[in-house]
């Protein structure tokens, strides 16, 4: 065995570990930490993969912010000796079903998927690659989605200011 | 084996093949890896235990006072003594504490520093893994600590653990922002991410001087954010002592106390590495055009003291702020923040970007 499969072994075992925990712990920020390291061990793989740009990103903004985010929210609204209730028997059944059904349709999908190797060599993705592709509109820019995701995100900032803004009544 | 003290990639690079010619690559990698770690580990704990003693005589010196002076010649076994006394107190359980979370916070702040300080160029050839994103794989990897500050808040179960992580947690999201513009700004000047060639680009000056305006701004506002980013003083709202008795940290106790008090110097040691490396040349000599003697006296000194001499110099201004500033009210903070750093910030991106088009940089 080499080190990149074991590598991949303990990510990937991580990741599914930890996956499950996440949805079966029920104390409400240690759900919120294992999400963390399902993340974590997400962007160790994509490490793993010379990937370092979607890596890093993988870090900022799903660990580094939006889990921050999740558990500031918990700070703000849950005490400590909450905890969730234990699931109906029923729901726990159906639950069941529906990931056994989903693992089955994914594994069965990549089984039977002939995965061409492709014989192009690696190409080396730099930052200067990504930010001109961002920019482009040419063959293979994004310039469109770019720009369409900014408008979604200041009609978001927008909406956010709105709710929080304090009407004044007198 | 030759060991030249200006380059020490030959070094490393016929330790490499050495181990490579002896063992099988699977374990020569591992053992290359716990090289680096066991390297990293003894820096981290000198680089801490000389960061403890240096705050408390700077502190003392600032102050009219004298500082440690008792153990060894003007105390500098002082924070050895104190850290022998850390690893044997008790450490106190909190029954009312969620258990696995209160312990694993420390470890979740002081891993996210363990793994910035890796992509930190030391010198020619000191530097461990050279990411081709290398600065925003810092910033990523420097904004995990947070979580453990936050986690360790609540998990406390005590109010004043709570307030100091929650002030924590509002305070480093929002400067965050303001520190990853100002090494944007730096990045569109250097023209890549890569801290090796954002090294090598100011060989001929650093981008302090080269720069103009807007660097010098980059640099003031980066020093302001990442004095906040560490929770240090003026902005330590998160464990103000007269306060919140000891703010997030209340309810810990001897190592797992001492793990959140080293990753705080650490941090403070990786936001000058990178003050260094964006700003003041990393460990690029002092050339000054023209002046040939001149530089060739300042290419005798190694580039890792250069390093060293830099970042302990910006270690000293960022020492100079806690001990001179009083504390930040919290909504004065994110006022300073969202109003003022941020809008200079981006109207300073922008302006560099002109620089840079209009090649008006040296």
């Amino acid at each position: 065995m080499t080190g990149n499969q074991i590598m991949f072994i303990v990510f990937s075992a991580m990741i599914v570990i930890f996956s499950i925990l996440t949805v079966t712990s029920r104390r409400i920020l240690r759900a919120a930490t294992f999400l963390l390291f399902v993340l974590i061990s997400t962007s160790g793989l994509y490490f793993m993969l010379n990937f370092q740009f979607l890596a890093a990103v993988q870090l900022t903004l799903y660990a580094g912010g939006i889990v921050v985010l999740i558990i500031f929210s918990i700070l703000l609204t849950s005490h400590i000796d909450e905890k969730f209730e234990s699931a109906a028997l029923l729901k726990k059944v159906y639950g069941a079903i529906a990931s056994i059904l989903g693992a089955v349709l994914v594994i069965n999908t990549l089984i039977n998927y002939t995965f061409v190797p492709s014989t192009e060599a690696a190409k080396d993705i730099n930052m200067n690659l990504i930010g001109n592709s961002l920019i482009s509109w040419g063959e293979q820019g994004y310039a469109l989605p770019f720009e369409l995701i900014s408008i979604l995100l200041l009609a978001a900032m927008i909406a956010a200011i709105v709710v929080a803004k304090k009407i004044k009544t007198n | 084996m030759a060991f030249n003290i200006y380059d020490l990639t030959s070094f490393n690079q016929s330790i490499d093949k050495f181990l490579y010619d002896n063992l099988p690559s699977f374990w020569a990698m591992i053992v290359e890896m716990t090289i680096i770690g066991v390297a990293f580990l003894l820096f981290y704990a000198v680089i801490g235990l000389f960061l403890v003693y240096a705050e408390r005589k700077v502190c003392a010196f600032i102050q009219n006072r004298v500082g440690p002076n008792r153990v060894g010649p003007y105390g500098i076994f002082q924070t050895i003594a104190d850290f022998i006394k850390l690893l044997m107190k008790e450490i106190i359980p909190i029954r009312k504490a969620d258990q696995f979370l209160f312990n694993l916070a420390p470890f979740i702040v002081i891993i996210a520093s363990f793994m910035a300080i890796a992509a930190i160029p030391f010198g020619l050839g000191l530097h461990a893994i050279d990411l081709n994103i290398g600065i925003f794989y810092v910033m990523a990897v420097s904004s995990l600590g947070v979580i453990g500050v936050l986690l360790a808040g609540w998990s406390s179960n005590n109010k004043y653990s709570l307030i100091g992580a929650m002030r924590s947690g509002a305070q480093i999201v929002s400067y965050e922002l303001s520190v990853g513009l100002s090494m944007v700004t730096i990045v569109v000047l250097a023209g890549s991410m890569q801290l090796s060639e954002i090294v090598e680009a100011q060989r001929n000056g650093w981008f302090i001087f080269t720069g103009h305006v807007p660097a010098f701004i980059a640099f003031i506002i980066f020093m302001i954010a990442s004095t906040a980013e560490t929770n240090r003083g003026p902005f330590d709202l998160a464990e103000a002592e007269s306060e919140l008795t000891a703010g997030f940290h209340t309810e810990y106790s001897g190592i797992k106390f001492a793990f959140f008090f080293l990753a705080e110097y650490m941090n403070m040691f990786i936001v000058a590495s990178i003050a260094t490396t964006l700003f003041w040349g990393g460990w690029m000599p002092l050339h000054i055009g023209g002046w040939e003697g001149f530089n060739h006296v300042m290419d005798i000194i190694p580039p890792f003291f250069w390093y060293m001499g830099k970042t302990l110099v910006v270690i000293f201004l960022m020492m100079w702020f806690k001990w001179t500033f009083p504390r930040l009210r919290i909504d004065q903070l994110l006022k300073l923040e969202w109003k003022y750093l941020l809008p200079v910030n981006l109207f300073n991106l922008i302006l560099m970007a002109l620089v840079v088009l209009m090649k008006w940089h040296f």
